[in-house]
């Protein structure tokens, strides 16, 4: 992940962005001229985020920024950074961690958080499964599983605002969330008793056992955030470039074998070029066909697709019209 | 199962001029169509993908329509798509190639005017809607006043189902020049309202401009909404800069470093002005303008930056940086119109919160002056309470000074909230000044 690139008004991009370009660029004061003209949707976008960041610092006791190594929660550690620089982040992250995660996106969520000398909290469902406080379901997906780890995570660590890269336009029932979205002890989420949220005041005011969940990125579609990516030259986990892959086909994603199983009868491993649109529990999160290895290549790529990345992508939110309104009020994002 | 009629595809490249951004919000009765000109907006702009329309297809297929429901895009909960309406404040997104658009979709239920409000607070434009069949209603009067008190500069009334009245030139005209009436009566100029005859449902005058209107020469909607200016809605006012937080590394390589953080609410800065931090009242000038991708020469409304000042000055976070030539005096003392948000009622020598820019302090509710009666657009003298989403006038006190500016000069620097104390709930959202007198209500009738 590159941080404080100074850019200019040149809208041409760098070629050098694949995953294993070099990796960070010192934020210090460059001698190209900054950005000046225009005020773009991505300047908008950017300002905003930077803004909810230092809110949440200027009002909070312990912020914790929910990360995964995955896009968004990269973009948001992107922004978080740039919010306070040059200081230090004022927070610390999370990750709730299934034990279903490609070993790719650990390895890259460690390099970052050494990269940027963070401190990094690990909440693992598997600790979980082991003594028995979480029982495996019967489909093998651990998505739903990581509401208890979270909430003990956050009561544990006594974090009263809980940044999450979650975005309005990914799913119907997120297009009702608030930036700053209050959630009882059990972390619930009631869609009819939400604070209104005008102008841009926000309300971060909770009482003692209730947190507040922020969600900088609400206004971004997929397209700003690989605009964005690209534009800064964020650095994301390789796994978001084509890469020769050992997938099998199945519901027309391409997935990886893992500790959570692997090809089932008929289903035949083969390798092909992929990158994954979004990383999750690679039980149901599969990958596109893709040559795309750079910034610029996915988000050609992503402005041409007809199919949003959820739909695409993840398995776990096609069980009912209203399942993710379920999960939220269950206190899952 | 055909699907919705087609339309000339907007072909967004990866690669294309940057496109800005106008925030907009949509406001009109339930049975008026409103999901569905939302749904078409995000259909014709093709911001919805393949596995939505599928989902929407099979949806409706489902329940037994003939053709895709494209209200069913936009209706999210359970609840609402069990009762058909819409429940709260929805946050929808679609571009064209010259332009982004964050919508907020709210709803027309009177018991909902408190989302109305909340959308209304930072929209450029708001879309009215209307059936055609039933022309302007109390509800469209309602919302006009709504828009007209929070200061959206633009309105634009989508005269829907146009296609389903017989004589359309005729229903038209008339329903445009009521509205007009209105509008004018609360301020409007004519060249901040636009009036459209649309069909949501066929797709009349969204994106393609109908074959059926040949009495309207006007733009699409969607050309209408690309075409209105997007300059931040400022008056002449100065910098309005309230500090959020103090950036201080003490770091090796910076340990002497202290910038101001924050959005600038409004107005313009370069490096050399001399600002006045309130609410202090000591002057000083802009040092430098810092971000983490260097450093600017000056910046303008909108924009998230950190400013480092040239005299060692106590500043932090809830103070104001701002021009010398117009700054807001600091006071204790407020007049100021609420729109009240929560179930409890207002009543005078309640003591409350107030959050104002990066500021929060208490308050005590003074006298309740006028109630705003937005049924009659009228005022009403002494009100005992102002309840849940009415509007209302009134005087504060405030325990610390705030340097704030009258809402009718800058939205952001004169609007505040009001906050439960012990809950911590949202309770009032506040506009500094008398935002109804620009309304040209008749004097308060004595309840």
């Amino acid at each position: 992940m590159r941080v404080a690139r100074v850019m200019t008004t040149d809208t041409s991009l760098d070629t050098d962005t694949s995953p294993d370009a070099a990796a960070s660029v010192d934020p210090t004061v460059g001698t190209e001229p900054a950005r000046t003209g225009e005020f773009t949707t991505l300047d908008a976008l950017e300002s905003e985020a930077i803004h909810i960041f230092r809110e949440v610092a200027g009002e909070f006791e312990r912020p914790v920024i929910l990360f995964s190594g995955g896009k968004d929660s990269t973009l948001l550690l992107h922004l978080a950074l740039k919010a306070f620089w040059p200081a230090p982040l004022p927070f610390s992250l999370l990750h709730v961690d299934t034990g279903h995660n490609l070993p790719e996106i650990i390895e890259f969520r460690d390099e970052i958080v050494e990269r940027h000398n963070l401190r990094l909290h690990v909440a693992k469902v598997e600790d979980y499964l082991d003594d028995g406080r979480l029982t495996e379901r019967p489909d093998g997906i651990r998505n739903p599983l990581q509401t208890i780890p979270l909430l003990d995570g956050i009561t544990e660590n006594r974090f009263d605002a809980v940044f999450g890269g979650a975005r309005r336009d990914e799913e119907r029932a997120r297009a009702k969330e608030r930036i700053f979205s209050l959630r009882n002890a059990f972390g619930q989420w009631d869609p009819k008793r939400q604070r209104p949220e005008l102008w841009n005041l926000y309300n971060g005011r909770h009482a003692p056992g209730e947190h507040v969940r922020v969600f900088p990125l609400s206004n971004w579609t997929e397209l700003d955030v690989w605009r964005y990516i690209a534009r800064e030259q964020v650095l994301l986990a390789p796994l978001y470039y084509a890469h020769e892959r050992e997938v099998y086909e199945r519901d027309g994603m391409w997935m990886t074998s893992g500790p959570w199983g692997g090809p089932r009868e008929g289903e035949t491993v083969e390798t092909r070029m992929v990158r994954y649109r979004t990383v999750g529990d690679g039980s149901t999160t599969g990958a596109v066909l893709s040559d795309a290895t750079t910034n610029e290549a996915v988000l050609a790529e992503v402005a041409a697709s007809r199919l949003t990345e959820r739909g695409a992508t993840r398995g776990d939110d096609r069980v009912s019209e209203a399942a993710m309104e379920d999960r939220k009020r269950e206190g899952y994002f | 199962m055909p699907s919705p009629t087609p339309v000339q595809s907007f072909q967004p490249t990866a690669v294309q001029a940057a496109p800005d951004l106008l925030r907009i919000a949509t406001a009109g009765s339930v049975d008026d169509g409103k999901s569905t000109l939302v749904g078409r907006l995000l259909y014709d702009t093709k911001s919805v993908l393949a596995d939505q329309i599928d989902a929407v297809t099979k949806a409706s297929v489902d329940r037994g329509m003939d053709t895709p429901d494209l209200s069913l895009l936009v209706d999210g909960l359970r609840a609402e798509r069990e009762q058909g309406i819409t429940i709260d404040v929805a946050y929808r997104y679609f571009a064209t190639p010259t332009r982004s658009f964050v919508l907020a979709d709210t709803p027309g239920h009177v018991q909902y005017t408190r989302n109305t409000v909340s959308g209304a607070s930072t929209a450029q434009l708001v879309i009215l809607l209307v059936d055609a069949r039933n022309g302007v209603v109390a509800q469209t009067r309602r919302h006009a006043a709504v828009m007209a008190l929070l200061g959206v500069p633009r309105l634009v009334l989508a005269v829907n189902k146009i296609d389903l009245v017989d004589d359309p030139a005729q229903v038209f005209a008339q329903i445009s020049s009521e509205f007009n009436d209105i509008t004018r009566s609360l301020g409007y100029s004519p060249d901040q309202v636009q009036e459209i005859p649309v069909s949501a449902l066929r797709g009349d005058n969204v994106a393609i401009k109908s074959e059926l209107t040949p009495y309207y020469d006007g733009p699409t909607l969607i050309e209408h909404l690309e075409a209105v200016p997007n300059e931040p809605d400022v008056t002449d006012v100065g910098l309005r800069f309230p500090v959020q937080y103090v950036i201080r590394p003490r770091t090796s390589e910076y340990p002497d470093y202290r910038g101001y953080a924050g959005l600038i609410a409004a107005g313009r800065v370069s490096v050399g002005d001399e600002v006045v931090v309130q609410p202090s009242g000591v002057r000083t000038r802009i040092a430098k303008i810092d971000t983490a991708d260097g450093e600017l020469e000056s910046a303008h409304t909108g924009r998230s930056i950190t400013l480092l000042l040239e005299d060692d000055l106590d500043v932090s976070r809830g103070d104001l940086i701002a021009s010398v030539a117009d700054a807001p005096e600091p006071s204790q003392e407020f007049t100021a119109t609420v729109c009240w948000l929560a179930e409890k009622a207002l009543r005078p020598g309640a003591r409350l919160l107030l959050k104002h820019g990066a500021k929060t302090t208490q308050v005590i509710i003074g006298s309740l002056d006028t109630l705003f009666d937005e049924q009659e657009l009228a005022l009403i003298d002494a009100p005992e309470t102002v309840e849940l989403n009415q509007i209302g006038r009134i005087s504060l006190m405030t325990a610390e000074p705030i340097a704030a500016d009258d809402y009718q000069v800058d939205r952001e620097s004169g609007s505040f909230l009001l906050i439960d104390p012990q809950g911590g709930n949202t309770l009032g959202a506040g506009l500094i000044g008398d935002a109804l007198a620009p309304l040209h209500l008749p004097d308060p009738a004595s309840a």
